[in-house]
């Protein structure tokens, strides 16, 4: 659970407008729990980790993408990490060129989690890690599928959500959250045919789009012309109502009787 | 004498109503509009709520199928997703003639709040609609007053006519 932070003040700071504003980051603390430290002495002993420490109460241990089946096998069957509760990459290919995949662990014997982290470029291929857990199996198609890394020895590496004709990976910080071109004609090209392209028009994605000159979806206020006709011709007279003529009648006090008394 | 005994004075004296064939076709075809369940999401718990006793469809006629090929009207009710758009018009296209199309909701009609790569930007995009039902998502009786619409339209409509081939856009 992340810690409660009253919200009164919360328009009051201007995060969106101060330029020198720093994102807090979660502080890194030294590993002191005795079961993780214990975890980490036993990883050691077979594998190279780079850097250990905690974060909110997680062991992070950051390895080298060779060892990931490695690391996890030592801490499924030596330290009881039996369930992957979780598992993607991060695309930081703009900041460092690769990308950094996460193993989250859970040992519900000890009640402790461990993240395991490695890095990879983009041109580099994983380990697959299925064998040791069943649930890396879609896990790792929705990172091939997302982020385009290639798993080796996956039994099964297809896109698990996107159309297997889909191109590019939708998940990386270069990916358009409105597609690419391909995205953007991916059912037109499919059900029709490239040459529909110019019949059907490119997608209308601004909710508050009105066109001026489409009169046969929008019609123009002070300028009703009839319907899909020339916008540039003479709009039809409208016969406005007699604005001389009162709505209310005045109240004619003489006309009014006055009631003595009330039931 | 019962009540329930025929009027033969009535009628010009025939026990004879007369009417054109257009009339009798459509009061058929309207009153009997078996729609094509489309539920693709959260739109498809308003148009099973039309189809429950509440609401009750079936007094309009309408009774849901699960097979393109007994439907006339298919109910697009939900969010269609670019990999799913082939599907949708294949089973457009296994509906018989003459078949309307109602697209329910805001998603189907513009893509809604989805503005995203994943999303048809409507499915007018995909297949030709007839009515565009707003809401997000839209009651049963807004639903229920769109098959109504869809009703008008068809009245209107003479049998021998051949169905114009249908503006995608």
């Amino acid at each position: 659970m992340r810690p409660y932070r009253p919200k009164d003040n919360v328009q009051k700071k201007s995060y969106y407008t101060d330029r020198f504003w720093v994102a807090p980051r979660i502080p890194e603390e030294p590993v002191e729990d005795e079961i993780f430290k214990a975890d980490l002495r036993t990883l050691k002993k077979e594998i190279k980790v780079k850097k250990a420490y905690i974060q909110r109460g997680q062991l992070v241990i950051i390895i080298d993408a060779k060892d990931n089946v490695k690391a996890l096998q030592v801490l499924k069957e030596k330290c009881g990490y039996d369930i992957l509760s979780e598992m993607s990459a991060i695309d930081y290919l703009a900041q460092d060129g690769e990308f950094e995949i996460f193993y989250q662990l859970l040992a519900m014997s000890k009640r402790k989690r461990v993240r395991v982290k490695c890095r990879i470029k983009e041109d580099e291929a994983i380990e697959s890690v299925e064998p040791l857990f069943r649930s890396a199996d879609w896990s790792e198609r929705e990172m091939y599928d997302m982020f385009g890394i290639k798993v080796n020895n996956h039994p099964y590496l297809k896109r698990i959500l996107m159309p297997e004709d889909w191109v590019g990976y939708p998940l990386r910080k270069t990916y358009p959250l409105h597609g690419d071109e391909a995205a953007q004609w991916y059912e037109v090209d499919k059900i029709f045919g490239k040459e529909y392209r110019e019949i059907i028009g490119p997608e209308q994605r601004d909710a508050a789009y009105i066109s001026t000159t489409d009169t046969c979806n929008f019609a123009r206020i002070y300028h009703e012309v009839p319907r899909c006709a020339d916008p540039n011709s003479e709009p039809e007279k409208i016969e406005s109502f007699n604005e001389d003529a009162p709505l209310v009648e005045t109240f004619d006090l003489k006309k009014s009787k006055i009631v003595d008394k009330t039931r | 004498m019962a009540q329930h005994q025929i009027n033969s004075l009535a009628n010009a004296g025939l026990p004879v109503a007369l009417t054109t064939v257009d009339k009798l076709v459509n009061w058929g075809r309207t009153n009997s509009l078996w729609v094509l369940t489309y539920g693709l999401a959260c739109c498809a718990i308003e148009m099973m709520a039309s189809g429950a006793s509440r609401y009750d469809f079936d007094r309009f006629g309408v009774i849901f199928r699960a097979s393109p090929r007994q439907a006339d009207v298919m109910i697009v009710a939900g969010t269609l997703t670019k990999k799913h758009a082939e599907f949708i018009r294949r089973l457009y296209d296994q509906m018989a003639e003459p078949k309307w199309v109602i697209s329910m909701g805001s998603c189907a009609n513009t893509g809604g709040m989805f503005n995203t790569y994943a999303t048809v930007q409507g499915v007018d995009r995909v297949i030709p609609v007839d009515i565009y039902l707003p809401g997000c998502a839209p009651r049963p009786e807004t639903l229920q007053y769109a098959v109504m619409l869809l009703q008008k339209k068809l009245r209107k409509r003479s049998i021998f006519q051949k169905q114009k081939p249908k503006r995608l856009v």
